[in-house]
């Protein structure tokens, strides 16, 4: 217990404070720590997805972080997708397109595809395919996650003044 | 696309946003690992290294003195179960197997298998604590395929098994658990009737379900005897049944809380974390919380068996098959009680047959103990006999769903195993995809090749309760058992919404613990929409009724003048009168009280599913690799109760269909390890792997059913691997016969038929 290191990160815009263990990973100390359960562990070793969380701008697996790395950082999950005016367009999307089935990966690839519309805000499918690639769903074959993400950029790109 | 009657509901075949949505999409939904609890413990499990072992002894005296371990417990802990078979949904389990699959006995049978677990202040200290116990391990041989087993002098998994032989018990001791036979006609006279006969052998690996949620299991048990228990499970009520008779604790002290679940595909019936969580807490007072890594799951759960299957077909001239042989021999995994009967069951069932003989084994082997999987057995058995039915159109030069139309099966047709299909889809589904404009638009390239597959799966009903209760704004809450795997919540709730008139979002529902709802099966076998649609149809009535009564005493008039017509109350004779089901709903406290309806059902009036796929694949004859251009998937669901949903399963089904058929397999090595437990070297598609996925939504309705349901989300697993062997096998004009068929197969096949490159 003696050997907890301070870290000081800004979570989904938020300066929080926690204390960790050198080893343990930024999905544990989200998920144990932080209570914030929306980012999932599918297999802590970086090749599903679910933990997908943005690190000062970067699309990273929470799993393969330590937490202390995150030490004046920003780190972005699902929590902090939706705002008090409602939901993100491709949160709608993925509602509206029944991208979700079983829900454990949604969380990781509404934060992936995010990433990706800010950067890119009119991917093809193929460049939503290729950015998703990262994220296993095991339930819908992706038909609908991909509709949506492509769904979403449109009306985010409406929106634009 | 969707081929449909004219609209005949309001609600039913629309697409509203299931009820549950927000919560996913947020992050906000409480998965089974999602839970804290206060003082809660953190369990880990111990597993066998060893495929096949004697356990000579444990010794867990210096893991109990390590500083924050509280528990340990090992399989003398589980008291002894006696030897009952327990129904698991879709298989059949003997409580002995199963206990000693939860925690081994005096033997190791599988890599993984559960030896013992710690409960500890922390999962660090939990596993640390593993590396203390002392386990005396005799090594023995391990029997790890299923051809292997079989032989003459393998080594023995099971001393004290007897193989039951066409119904018998023998003396025989062997790793075939059980043999069984369907016959119909006479196979040596069709056979002779036949122009053409095609024989092929085929082999499958072991598959797991791949579900992205990892088991969890979390218990409290306390001083008072109640145990709580909060899992991811298909079905809470089975979890109870099953550590009521591991624990031999009275159901009734048992509570099992369903947390949201993150996939299963069969493979979250069988209980394996929640027992060790119970008897853990037990030993501790506290509540004890398990989660498995990625490498238990697939080392210690799941998987669909690996196979070898033979298939003997003749047909004549004319495109009809005249005799028809299947023989299955399925992995059963460490425990018997594989699949089989259900693949030797789905193998010729799309295909009305005069003669046939269908032979199935169910052999145990060192693997994890299979669990069932969308569709269980069929998709395998599909494997074989959908590529040789090909094979034959091919030898004759007929168009394969031609072939299809020839032979498909229909209302009054008998299986080889028995029963006699009511009203089945299966024609129309062949019709459909011989009607798709995919089936005629040239394949445009060298490499390329187009297959077609059929699938069939029984589907199933049972037994399932709800209760619904009006709320005073006019909704209505609706309280069901039934877990929501995929879409389910919606799917329960249109039905109820369309009886009484209501919109989709008018109806909330809520999937509640076994402590708060009438006993509710599984949700598998494609049950729940038939199911616990039937029950909230039944409970949705009842509430009707008894707001026509509470109408007729207000009003003062006789119940039968008034009827509810798209959610408004209304006198038959006097236009005056006249409630919106809201306004009727204020009422309700003070003219005589709230309105409750409920329904406990046993739904027996279950519709089969079929289903046909065409597939375009484009073969690299270089690497070998395989790459899916196109698909269309057809499917007779009954009536599409939540269009969006339907297509789901299908597009879902088939993506599990494309993995199985081209990359994922459990690789052992000889001492029967598995050498690729992660989702790097256990390769399921991605995004970039998969096209986007055309479906075709026939809907003959099921008589069986108010709404006409039949059940969706198994059949489409069944077609994949088939019609993508048929797309190779045309694209390269070598037949594969094994699964799956990654680059090396592919090539090792093109080569062979080259003769020399080996």
């Amino acid at each position: 217990m003696s050997n907890k290191t301070h870290v000081q990160a800004r979570i989904n815009g938020e300066d929080t404070e926690f204390l960790c263990e050198p080893q343990q990973s930024l999905l544990e100390v989200l998920r144990d720590t932080l209570g914030m359960t929306g980012t999932k562990e599918g297999c802590n070793d970086g090749n599903c997805g679910a933990c997908s969380v943005v690190l000062n701008g970067r699309l990273v697996d929470s799993c393969l972080v330590l937490a202390v790395e995150t030490e004046g950082k920003s780190v972005d999950t699902i929590e902090g997708v939706a705002g008090p005016q409602g939901l993100h367009p491709l949160q709608q999307k993925f509602l509206e397109e029944a991208a979700l089935q079983c829900g454990i990966c949604t969380p990781g690839f509404i934060v992936a595809a995010k990433a990706l519309l800010e950067r890119e805000p009119n991917p093809s499918e193929q460049r939503v395919r290729l950015w998703l690639a990262g994220n296993l769903c095991r339930c819908t074959g992706y038909d609908k996650i991909v509709r949506a993400v492509l769904g979403a950029a449109k009306v985010m790109e409406a929106k634009k003044p | 696309m969707t081929t449909s009657t004219p609209k005949k509901y309001d609600v039913i075949g629309t697409r509203p946003i299931r009820h549950d949505g927000v919560e996913k999409v947020t992050g906000r939904a409480k998965y089974g690992a999602d839970l804290q609890l206060p003082g809660l413990l953190y369990g880990k499990v111990l597993r066998s290294p060893h495929a096949h072992a004697r356990i000579r002894s444990i010794d867990t005296s210096a893991a109990e003195a390590l500083p924050g371990v509280k528990a340990v417990v090992t399989g003398s802990d589980i008291p002894a179960a006696s030897d009952t078979v327990q129904s698991l949904g879709e298989t059949a389990v003997r409580m002995r197997y199963l206990s000693n699959n939860v925690l081994a006995g005096d033997k190791a049978l599988y890599k993984g298998q559960a030896i013992a677990a710690v409960a500890a202040v922390n999962v660090n200290v939990a596993e640390e604590a593993l590396a203390l116990i002392k386990v005396d391990y005799q090594p023995l041989p391990p029997v790890i395929n299923v051809m292997d087993a079989i032989k003459d002098g393998a080594p023995l998994l099971h001393e004290d098994m007897l193989t039951q032989e066409l119904g018998k018990r023998t003396d025989k001791h062997s790793n075939i658990a059980n043999h069984f036979q369907f016959k119909k006609g006479d196979l040596e006279a069709g056979l002779q009737k036949a122009d053409v006969i095609v024989e092929r052998e085929f082999n499958t690996a072991s598959v797991h379900q791949g579900y992205i949620e990892t088991h969890n299991g979390t218990a409290l048990w306390s001083s008072d005897g109640n145990l709580t228990i909060w899992c991811s499970t298909q079905g809470s009520f089975m979890v109870r049944s099953q550590l009521a008779q591991l624990l031999m604790v009275p159901e009734s002290k048992i509570k099992v809380v369903p947390m949201e679940i993150g996939g299963g595909f069969g493979g979250k019936i069988s209980v394996y974390l929640e027992p060790l969580a119970a008897l853990l807490a037990r030993k501790t007072g506290h509540p004890v919380k398990l989660t498995m890594s990625r490498a238990e799951v697939f080392e210690g759960t799941g998987p669909t068996p690996g196979t070898h299957m033979k298939v003997k077909m003749g047909a004549n001239k004319e495109g009809r098959i005249t005799a028809a042989q299947v023989s299955l021999y399925y992995e059963a995994g460490a425990f018997p009680g594989s699949p089989v009967n259900a693949g030797a069951m789905c193998a010729l069932a799309p295909y009305n047959l005069e003669n046939a003989q269908v032979d199935g084994y169910d052999v145990v082997v060192n693997k994890p103990k299979a669990a069932a999987y969308r569709a269980p057995g069929s998709t395998q058995s599909a494997m074989a006999v959908e590529t040789v039915i090909d094979e034959v159109c091919e030898k004759l030069k007929i168009d394969p769903l031609e072939f299809r139309l020839l032979n498909g099966a229909k209302e009054g047709d008998r299986r080889v195993d028995g029963p006699t299909f009511g009203r089945i889809g299966y024609l129309e589904t062949v019709r459909a995809a011989l009607a798709h404009p995919h089936y005629k638009t040239p394949l445009g390239g060298p490499h390329r090749g187009r297959g077609v597959a059929s699938g069939f799966w029984f589907n199933a009903g049972g037994q399932s309760s709800c209760y619904i209760s009006v709320n005073a704004d006019g909704t209505v809450s609706l309280v069901e058992g039934s877990v929501d795997i995929g879409g389910t919540r919606v799917s329960v709730a249109m039905q109820a919404a369309e009886v009484l008139g209501l919109p989709a979002e008018a109806v909330k529902p809520t999937v509640v613990d076994t402590d708060s709802v009438g006993y509710t099966w599984v949700t598998g076998g494609s049950s729940t929409t038939l199911k616990t649609g039937l029950a909230a149809y039944e409970a949705a009535q009842d509430v009707k009724r008894q707001l026509l009564e509470r109408a007729a005493k207000i009003w003062e008039t006789p119940v039968e003048n008034i009827e509810l017509v798209k959610g408004v109350f209304r006198s038959k004779h006097d236009p005056a009168l006249k409630l919106t089901f809201a306004e009727l709903a204020g009422k309700l406290l003070a003219t005589g009280g709230p309105v409750t309806g409920s329904a406990s059902v046993d739904a027996k009036g279950v519709g089969p599913a079929f289903a046909t796929h065409i597939v375009d694949v484009e073969v690299d004859p270089e690497t070998g690799k395989t790459q899916i251009l196109r698909y269309t998937a057809v499917q007779d669901a009954g009536t599409a109760i939540h269009p969006s949903y339907v297509e789901g399963q299908i597009q879902g089904g088939v993506a599990q269909g494309i993995g199985w058929a081209l990359n994922e397999e459990y690789f052992f090595n000889q001492q029967g390890q598995m050498a690729n437990s992660s989702f790097l070297d256990y390769r399921m598609p991605t995004s970039l792997d998969l096209p986007l996925i055309d479906t075709v939504i026939v809907e003959v309705p099921n008589p069986g059913h108010p709404f006409g349901v039949r059940g969706v989300g198994e059949v489409p697993i069944v077609p994949p691997p088939a019609a993508i062997a048929n797309a190779i096998s045309h694209a390269l004009g070598v037949r594969m016969t094994t699964l799956p068929m990654s680059p090396g197969k592919v090539l090792e096949a093109l080569w062979k038929k080259e003769g020399g490159r080996s």
